[in-house]
């Protein structure tokens, strides 16, 4: 159903458990992207405002009304002018799909299956993901970005909120971890 | 030759959609290799035995960091230009949380969400489904919640403004919390590891 499993890390030494590149090789490389987001772009790498275009797209495709009536849907439309999927974010994201495609392509790693731990029905991880999408949407609004926007982008310039956001996203991770490690482990 | 490119006007909105999907190919490219298209990778972090999450992030933070501080420092990178996410401490705790659960509940974050999509991760498809349901909600809660949202606004702020603490300084102290982080993360992975 799924890939290799998970070793323990450190049992190969120079390279990651699972075949997959030496974290600090990995981050090196993301840490440049994100420079070159900086430097070329003057504003960092985001993740959420992608799907929150897409959306606003969608619903006003489907009930414009209702759309060009709700205040937050209004804020990715616009005066009607540009089309709301000609977004940054939204082009962005389709280089990470692109990106992530070819980098598992080269490493033999696509093809479908459900990432879960042997415990875990199918139907239960995917029930969880699409309530673990749910939450994480309304965090990422709260907080105004996600993990990408908030966490990566806002802690490589020292944004105040930015760190108050990543030690949050910690300790609620942990919090949760022991009431969901039956899907995991 | 000043930088930001865009900012200083080098090239348009047009190029800039250009740009984005290089940067973007750039990112997704990383993400997959460091092995954050698969779900059980990513919360093994919040079980302790790989804690690759908190490698390659912080990696990725420190050598942005140190990017932004010698390039500010040598004149080729105006860091005003770069734009801040203004703080609102309040939402951002409370938000910062919540995503947290999610990431233990639902496997992935937006970015990795999209890796997974891309490399045919069902669980991955589900999620991002869940998240323009959770989108919808937001959109539909947001006139209510807009007080909270909003609440405790500080600005565009960083955290050497904050404590009033050199930029160069605090550099200094993430890089060394990093440092630190990575050999209490590999030790806690080799105890957890011998464990099990």
């Amino acid at each position: 159903m799924s890939a290799s499993p998970i070793e323990p890390a450190g049992t190969r030494p120079g390279a990651g458990p699972g075949g997959y590149a030496n974290p600090y090789v990995a981050g090196i490389g993301l840490g440049l992207v994100l420079l070159g987001a900086f430097v070329i772009m003057g504003r960092g790498l985001g993740a959420s405002g992608a799907f929150s275009s897409t959306l606003a797209w969608l619903v006003n495709l489907v009930a414009p009304a209702h759309a060009q009536a709700n205040e937050y849907f209004q804020g990715y439309l616009g005066d009607g002018s540009t089309h709301p999927l000609k977004a940054w974010l939204v082009f962005e994201v389709i280089g990470v799909l692109t990106g992530a495609l070819l980098s598992g392509l080269l490493a033999g790693r696509v093809h479908f299956a459900i990432e879960k731990g042997p415990r875990a029905t199918a139907a239960l991880r995917l029930a969880c993901a699409f309530l673990g999408g749910m939450l994480m949407a309304f965090g990422a609004h709260l907080a105004r970005g996600c993990t990408s926007g908030q966490a990566l982008t806002g802690g490589a310039l020292l944004n105040v909120g930015s760190w108050a956001f990543m030690i949050m996203v910690f300790v609620g991770g942990y919090a949760a971890a022991w009431f969901m490690r039956w899907q995991w482990r | 030759m000043m930088t930001p490119l865009y900012k200083y006007g080098f090239f348009g909105d047009e190029m800039s959609l250009i740009v984005a999907v290089l940067l973007g190919i750039g990112f997704g490219f990383c993400l997959e290799r460091a092995g954050f298209g698969s779900a059980r990778k990513l919360a093994a972090q919040f079980y302790l035995y790989d804690m690759s999450v908190f490698k390659v992030m912080f990696t990725a933070i420190v050598t942005a960091l140190l990017g932004v501080t010698y390039l500010g420092w040598i004149g080729w990178l105006d860091l005003s230009q770069v734009y801040l996410v203004p703080t609102y401490l309040a939402p951002q705790i409370v938000g910062g949380l919540v995503l947290g659960v999610g990431f233990v509940v639902g496997g992935y974050c937006p970015g990795t969400s999209a890796a997974a999509v891309a490399t045919g991760r069902i669980d991955g498809m589900v999620y991002a489904l869940g998240i323009f349901a959770g989108t919808f909600v937001y959109a539909e809660a947001y006139p209510a919640i807009k007080g909270f949202v909003n609440a405790t606004p500080m600005g565009q702020v960083t955290l050497p403004q904050v404590f009033d603490i050199p930029w160069g300084v605090l550099v200094f102290a993430v890089v060394l919390m990093a440092v630190l982080g990575f050999w209490g993360a590999t030790r806690v992975e080799r105890w957890i590891g011998s464990r099990s």
